[in-house]
């Protein structure tokens, strides 16, 4: 079966300090990829490499080999905003812009020089309703996206990650600022967004694992310790450590 | 062209333009500084240090002016330091979140803001009149002061905030009193800040001009102040006056002086820029 | 015994402290005091509304106008130079420039607004005026255009630092955001950072302007001393502080009407001053609040 990205033989420096080591990992298409392990374990890391978010830190050095769509992202022909086109990105904090609930969708479109205000208006109705959240908003879109709850504020930011029409999500803990009402929802969206994007997922919280991904990988300190089917990681865990932290006894 | 290629196009034009931006106020400066120094180098020699002015351009010297600004800086020093740290000690140390300090803090970030001229017309009024000092070295220095002290005080206050807590904590937990832990703990460590800041204050008293224009500070003095009460002028009103008369060789004699005010100012800023980088290494313990 | 010299200690700082407020209150009584006495000559009206400053002259008039253009004139050709300079190197600086190279720009650019203003005067007759002469021959020895854009020059620092701490303030994760979708480094600055960053810039732009009004000598030395209520950049005019100069280094007689008018002027420059300082002051707090 051939992966939608893999990651082969990655090794994360931040100076000298080695942050990932030795990864590598293949990640399903149409399917929802979790990253768990306890914090600084180095899954945020990870999940940044596949829109080369980190390449902004100074001190980052990254060996090894990262492919999307059989595409080596870090090779120097590649193009960043064109790779962040097709690799959209949700982040912790609900991070809108302090502009329109519209013109935050809209923001992607406009960037790549998109002028058509009818095609853009489709596509932002598009995304909202992908997102969830056209019902809700659909008769005020020119209100400040500052002014939405926190969890319409990060299904906003889904939208606008969603208009310019990705193939792939990455989603950084994308409900821990959340209550667990507008967390449900964010997680009921992600299940019905699988069909179309291929998703990975970094939380915290165990149990989201266990409810939306359909694999997980268990991260601790920059190893890859396990990965496999969500079923299997949570019910017969082949390593111990993965057990420990999964029932909780530490983490 | 796509629109990607276009986006990427801009970018990195933008890089140069930024670039250029830094620099262009820099080159424009070096530019000046270099032609001042071409027109007014081989101007400076001995005489021109120690000669009194004069209607020759080539006799005058700047003796009086740099004296005179010898004077009215160590007098402004001896009136705004200990104010000025003082005052910043009031505001970081014995600050209790009440209205005073609220509207000192409001008042201090407003006098940083008025400008330097209107300090003149306040030393006029206060220091030359109704205090009868004339137009001396002390109504200058008086009024110099006040127009530093802001930049004095707010100095102090960043110094003292950057004090870590634990040293006064410390010095409290072995019976220290308030003023005993400020004057042998928490000062000599904001030293270094403190210091910083006042140079930075001294040296723009020293380029100072339009203030004491207006208290009365002469174009043209053709003695040398011996004492606080005489009259004086400064190195940049001797500057302005030469700058201000049509014949080239005073322009040439500006020049000169400009390369003296210049270098003190510099010399001044470097020391500063100096002894603040040394005390930053030094208070990251 | 030790408790009474604590207090008398914390007596003395607050007295220092408090000198402060005096001098404020200083600058406000002399101010009012003299034009006081001044507005009793003179009706306001006509200093408000006469087009013409003739105050030394034999055929008095009493319009602040044209000093109020003059210094206008001058400011406004300051701020179009230090604007554009002044945002493109905080831009420069908060998102294109590596740390280190920012931390050696920083401090540099500080040096322009370190050079006394008598310098820049200095520079401006001598040496802007000749070059601008050559190509616009029309234009007079004192003139705005050249003190203007040389206080540009000296107050990009005040643009540029204030404005890139506050693009530096934007919390990161919008720029992440921007970086995200695809925008370039130009795109995220102009698009997202610059609005989320505006109050701050627009304090930075009221400061820089509020120095500009109330700078002296580069107009005193290269705009001129004639009043004149115009806005040719090519003639010369007069600032409000251009002419509290020329009439200090007069032989003007204490407590005369002449004497007092400086103070009318120089009310005149404080209360624009003051309200300059004033808005940015309520701005920064508001926009403090935001982001808390």
């Amino acid at each position: 079966m051939k992966y939608k990205l893999e990651a082969k033989n990655i090794d994360v420096f931040y100076g000298k300090l080695k942050a990932l080591n030795n990864i590598n990992i293949g990640i399903t298409e149409n399917a929802v990829t979790g990253l768990i392990g306890p914090s600084g374990c180095g899954k945020s890391t990870f999940l940044r490499l596949f829109n080369r978010m980190n390449d902004y830190i100074d001190s980052f050095k990254l060996n090894g080999d990262i492919y999307i769509d059989n595409t080596n992202i870090y090779d120097k022909s590649v193009l960043v905003d064109e790779l962040r086109k097709n690799v959209g990105m949700v982040f912790q904090k609900p991070n809108p812009f302090p502009k329109s609930i519209f013109d935050n969708v809209a923001y992607g479109l406009k960037i790549q020089g998109i002028n058509d205000k009818a095609f853009i208006k489709t596509r932002v109705k598009d995304a909202l309703k992908q997102a969830a959240l056209w019902e809700e908003v659909k008769d005020d879109l020119g209100k400040s996206a500052l002014a939405l709850s926190g969890g319409q504020q990060q299904r906003v930011c889904i939208a606008r990650a969603l208009a310019v029409e990705p193939s792939i999500i990455l989603m950084d803990e994308p409900t821990s600022a959340l209550d667990p009402i507008a967390t449900a929802k964010v997680e009921k969206l992600i299940l019905t967004l699988k069909e179309k994007y291929t998703i990975i997922i970094v939380t915290h919280n165990m149990q989201q694992a266990g409810r939306i991904s359909d694999y997980t990988a268990f991260f601790y300190m920059g190893d890859l310790i396990e990965f496999d089917k969500t079923d299997t990681i949570f019910t017969n865990p082949k390593m111990e450590r993965t057990e420990n932290y999964i029932t909780g006894r530490f983490g | 062209m796509t629109n990607g290629e276009k986006n990427r196009l801009k970018d990195s034009i933008f890089k140069y333009i930024g670039v250029f931006a830094c620099s262009i106020g820099l080159i424009l400066l070096a530019i000046f500084i270099g032609n001042i120094i071409y027109d007014g180098f081989n101007r400076i020699d001995w005489s021109f240090l120690t000669s009194l002015p004069s209607r020759k351009a080539e006799k005058a010297g700047i003796l009086t002016a740099w004296s005179g600004s010898l004077w009215i800086v160590i007098f402004t020093f001896i009136i705004a330091v200990p104010i000025g740290i003082s005052a910043g000690v009031y505001l970081e140390e014995y600050n209790r979140k009440n209205k005073l300090t609220r509207l000192l803090e409001i008042n201090i970030s407003n006098l940083a803001g008025v400008p330097s001229i209107i300090y003149g017309l306040l030393g006029l009024e206060i220091f030359v009149r109704l205090s009868n000092l004339g137009s001396s070295v002390l109504a200058g220095s008086f009024t110099l002061a006040l127009l530093i002290l802001p930049i004095i005080i707010v100095a102090t206050r960043e110094a003292l905030k950057a004090v870590p807590s634990s040293i006064r904590a410390a010095s409290f937990g072995l019976g220290a009193t308030k003023w005993q832990t400020t004057w042998y703990q928490v000062l000599p460590a904001a030293s270094g800040g403190i210091l910083t800041g006042v140079i930075l204050a001294i040296s723009r008293a020293v380029g100072e001009t339009a203030p004491l224009i207006v208290v009365g500070a002469l174009a043209y003095v053709p003695f040398t102040p011996k004492g606080p009460m005489d009259e004086f002028t400064v190195l940049p009103i001797q500057i302005f006056n030469w700058v201000s008369r049509p014949q080239h060789e005073f322009a040439i004699n500006a020049a000169a002086a400009i390369i003296i005010l210049l270098a003190i100012t510099f010399t001044m800023n470097g020391i500063a820029v100096y002894f603040r980088n040394k005390w930053q290494k030094k208070i990251n313990w | 015994m030790q408790k009474i010299k604590e207090k008398i200690i914390e007596f003395i700082l607050r007295a220092t402290a408090l000198i402060t407020i005096l001098t404020t209150i200083g600058i406000i009584w002399v101010l009012l005091s003299e034009s006081l006495v001044f507005f009793k000559e003179v009706s306001i009206i006509d200093f408000l509304t006469d087009t013409q400053w003739t105050p030394l002259f034999a055929n008095k008039h009493f319009g602040i106008l044209p000093l109020i253009s003059g210094t206008i004139l001058t400011t406004i050709i300051a701020i179009s130079v230090s604007l554009p300079i002044g945002l493109t190197i905080a831009i420069y600086l908060s998102e294109y420039a590596p740390k280190k190279l920012k931390k050696f720009i920083k401090p540099l650019l500080e040096i322009l607004a370190a050079v006394p203003t008598v310098v820049y005067g200095f520079f401006a007759l001598m040496v802007v005026t000749p070059f601008l002469q050559k190509l616009i021959p029309e234009m007079a020895g004192f003139n705005s255009l050249s003190a203007g854009i040389v206080m540009g020059i000296m107050i990009i620092p005040f643009i540029s630092s204030l404005s890139e701490d506050a693009l530096s303030a934007v919390p990161k994760s919008l720029r992440e955001a921007s970086y995200g979708m695809g925008a370039t480094k130009l795109q995220t600055s102009f698009k997202v950072m610059i609005p989320a960053a505006s109050s701050g810039i627009i304090v930075s732009v009221i400061l820089a302007f509020s120095r500009a009004i109330g700078e002296t000598m580069i107009v005193a030395i290269a705009a001129g001393q004639q009043p004149r209520l115009t806005l040719n950049p090519l003639v010369p005019v007069e600032t409000i502080t251009a002419y509290i100069v020329q009439v200090s280094l007069g032989d003007v007689q204490h407590d005369s009407l002449e004497y007092r008018t400086i103070f009318a002027a120089g009310i005149t420059l404080f209360v624009f001053t003051f309200i300059l300082n004033n808005i940015s002051f309520w701005i920064r707090k508001k926009f403090r609040e935001e982001y808390d």
